[in-house]
């Protein structure tokens, strides 16, 4: 399949912030890319360059075969944006908004109308068409603003964290149109804060931290490279983590980790976790030992940041909010709109 | 109709001859500037309280300083005298709201949504400033209004009031391309609305806008005379009355002739578009 985005050595500089140091990315055509990291990691500066909001610094990109920066008008035709990047009029309603988007994609005034009618339909809000938008709920906005980047029928779509914000009911709706648009081929490139979202919806997943690509790859394979799922058992009584320990012999794929002020017995086992637990549980039945707590953890973003960096993204997040006041300018704006 | 996603708009290229430019251009502008002007219908609180505005100055200043300035000519009333100027600096004023319009559309983020999209890269501005001067213009008719309930009225018959109006609108459209530049620059709508006033009341109050200029201090009278904004209220006032209404306190000779007033307000009305126009052009397009 061939690559329908294309970066090279994309770099991008606000003053003396790099927020962009050399970027690599390939998406084929017709794949869900993830574009993983914390707050403040570059996500959202890649997708404003490559949605041709923003010049980069240096190197060059294309997309479906149109530079970001000389055929930026052409390729405009070609790509739909939503997300945080991007929004709807909250005075105008939501058919209006998705008619005048219609309009600005050039389209013949009936023929935007019946666009905006199909997207609004398309995403359950052909009920609210003709409300002003800013009576939406929040998660009713974020869809009628991923109904604005469709209107123009884009065969690439840009979405900046599309799910952040949302109510847990709101999120999983907004997935399915994902799946949705993934089923009919369309490209995706979508940034997010969480490993999760990025483990159910992309073919492939790309780290991005401190502006660099530390990590790309499946989901499975980024999995792998932490070292996959964790089986963590609490004990009630602390002195019995030895005899934990002990009794579980053999399972896992790694050594054993104890904390024993907490309890806690840690044990690394791959992709095998639920056949793992089984076993402690059988084991450790034959024992009088008590447990307050068995589970298994799939690695999160945190896990794959720690692996990766060596650091927690909380921390990252902290000092990513000190510098890039540009960033936390944009997540107040989406909290205040909520 | 989900099959039908992936179809390709049937016109998908950017027009590449001038016209077919200039077209989009002007309907991209059009479209982005009713949206505007909806969005007024939608929240028409907002249009209220910029009216409010307005006729508080045309109160404070009719009554409070009625019959205080001797320096007007006794042929002149100082109602005939304060209108023009009046219908001047709320152009002035109003033309903040360019600036805070965009402030606005950029904080939201409709703007971004705007520049992702193949428009013209003009019709964001030329739709804000087009928008707000049809809601001037509508302001105008109403302070104008106003203006006849307090004792105005225009002595020179229809075609020089209508100029007065052309006069008015053309210098707020003006005005507004110097407060998109501001928007554009200072980006967030607290910082926007603190720096109009800061510039738009010194070139308001140092004018003849309110008061006749031979009661100012030498220094400032000198500031005042060769303020464009004397230059258009001295336009405005001539329109509206005749060359009394422009006659110097001691030399009892109108300051200008008629020909000379529509030559200097032209030349600065054009001047500063031909400056801030681009400027504007330039700020939306490196904006990031």
């Amino acid at each position: 399949m061939p690559a329908i985005i294309r970066a090279e050595q994309v770099t991008k500089s606000f003053g003396e912030v790099h927020a962009l140091k050399g970027v690599d990315l390939e998406v084929e055509k017709g794949t869900v890319l993830g574009l993983l990291g914390p707050n403040g990691a570059g996500k959202t500066t890649m997708v404003r360059i490559l949605a041709t909001l923003l010049l980069p610094t240096g190197g060059r990109a294309e997309v479906d075969g149109f530079d970001v920066v000389k055929d930026a008008e052409e390729l405009r035709f070609r790509i739909g944006l939503a997300g945080q990047s991007a929004a709807v009029d909250e005075n105008l309603t939501g058919l209006e908004n998705l008619q005048l988007v219609g309009r600005l994609y050039h389209l013949e005034k009936g023929l935007a109308k019946q666009r905006a009618i199909e997207v609004l339909e398309r995403f359950d809000l052909a009920d609210a068409a003709d409300r002003a938008t800013k009576t939406y709920s929040g998660g009713m906005r974020r869809r009628l603003d991923l109904a604005a980047s469709l209107v123009g029928r884009p065969d690439v779509l840009f979405l900046d964290e599309p799910t952040t914000g949302l109510d847990p009911r709101s999120r999983i709706d907004v997935w399915d149109f994902i799946r949705e648009l993934q089923s009919e081929g369309t490209t995706l490139l979508l940034t997010t804060q969480y490993l999760e979202e990025a483990d159910v919806l992309a073919d492939q997943i790309a780290v991005i931290d401190r502006g660099s690509l530390i990590a790309q790859g499946t989901s499975d394979e980024l999995k792998e490279q932490v070292g996959g799922e964790v089986l963590e058992l609490h004990v009630e009584n602390r002195d019995d983590t030895s005899r934990v320990v002990e009794a579980l012999k053999g399972i896992g794929t790694g050594d054993p980790s104890v904390d024993p002020d907490e309890g806690a017995v840690r044990i690394p086992v791959g992709g095998e976790g639920p056949v793992a637990l089984l076993e402690s549980v059988r084991r450790l039945d034959e024992t009088d030992i008590r447990l307050a707590d068995i589970a298994l953890h799939r690695p999160t973003l945190d896990d794959v940041f720690l692996k990766l960096t060596g650091r927690s993204t909380v921390e990252d997040e902290a000092e990513a909010d000190g510098k890039d006041g540009k960033k936390e300018k944009r997540g107040r704006r989406g909290g205040k709109e909520a | 109709m989900s099959a039908t996603v992936q179809q390709a708009p049937t016109e998908r290229r950017a027009p590449r001859n001038t016209a077919g430019r200039i077209a989009l251009a002007f309907d991209d502008g059009l479209l982005v500037a009713r949206r505007n002007l909806v969005t007024l219908t939608r929240v028409p609180t907002v249009f209220v309280f910029e009216l409010v505005q307005p006729i508080m100055f045309v109160l404070l200043f009719r009554f409070i300083y009625a019959n205080q300035f001797s320096q007007l000519p006794p042929e002149l009333s100082y109602v005939q005298f304060l209108m023009p100027g009046i219908f001047i600096q709320n152009a002035l004023f109003q033309s903040t709201n360019t600036a805070i319009g965009l402030a606005e559309d950029l904080k939201t983020g409709i703007i971004d949504r705007f520049r992702s999209l193949p428009m013209a890269r003009s019709a964001v501005l030329v739709g804000r400033t087009g928008s707000d001067l049809i809601k001037n213009f509508l302001l105008l008719v109403i302070v104008i209004g106003i203006g006849y309930l307090v004792g105005f009225k225009f002595e020179n018959g229809l075609v020089n009031a209508l100029g007065v109006v052309l006069l008015v609108i053309a210098v707020g459209f003006a005005f507004s391309w110097i407060s998109a530049c501001i928007g554009l620059a200072l980006k967030q709508v607290e910082a926007v609305q603190a720096a109009s006033f800061t510039w738009i009341f010194p070139v308001v109050f140092v004018s003849s806008a309110f008061v006749p200029v031979a009661g100012m201090s030498g220094f400032l009278q000198v500031v005042a005379r060769n303020n464009p904004v004397t230059i258009w209220c001295n336009l405005a006032r001539y329109l509206s009355s005749g060359s009394v209404a422009i006659v110097d306190f001691e030399s009892k000779l109108p300051v200008d002739t008629f020909e000379g007033l529509v030559f200097k307000s032209t030349v600065w009305i054009i001047g500063l578009l031909v400056v801030f126009v681009p400027l504007a052009i330039h700020l939306y397009r490196k904006l990031d």
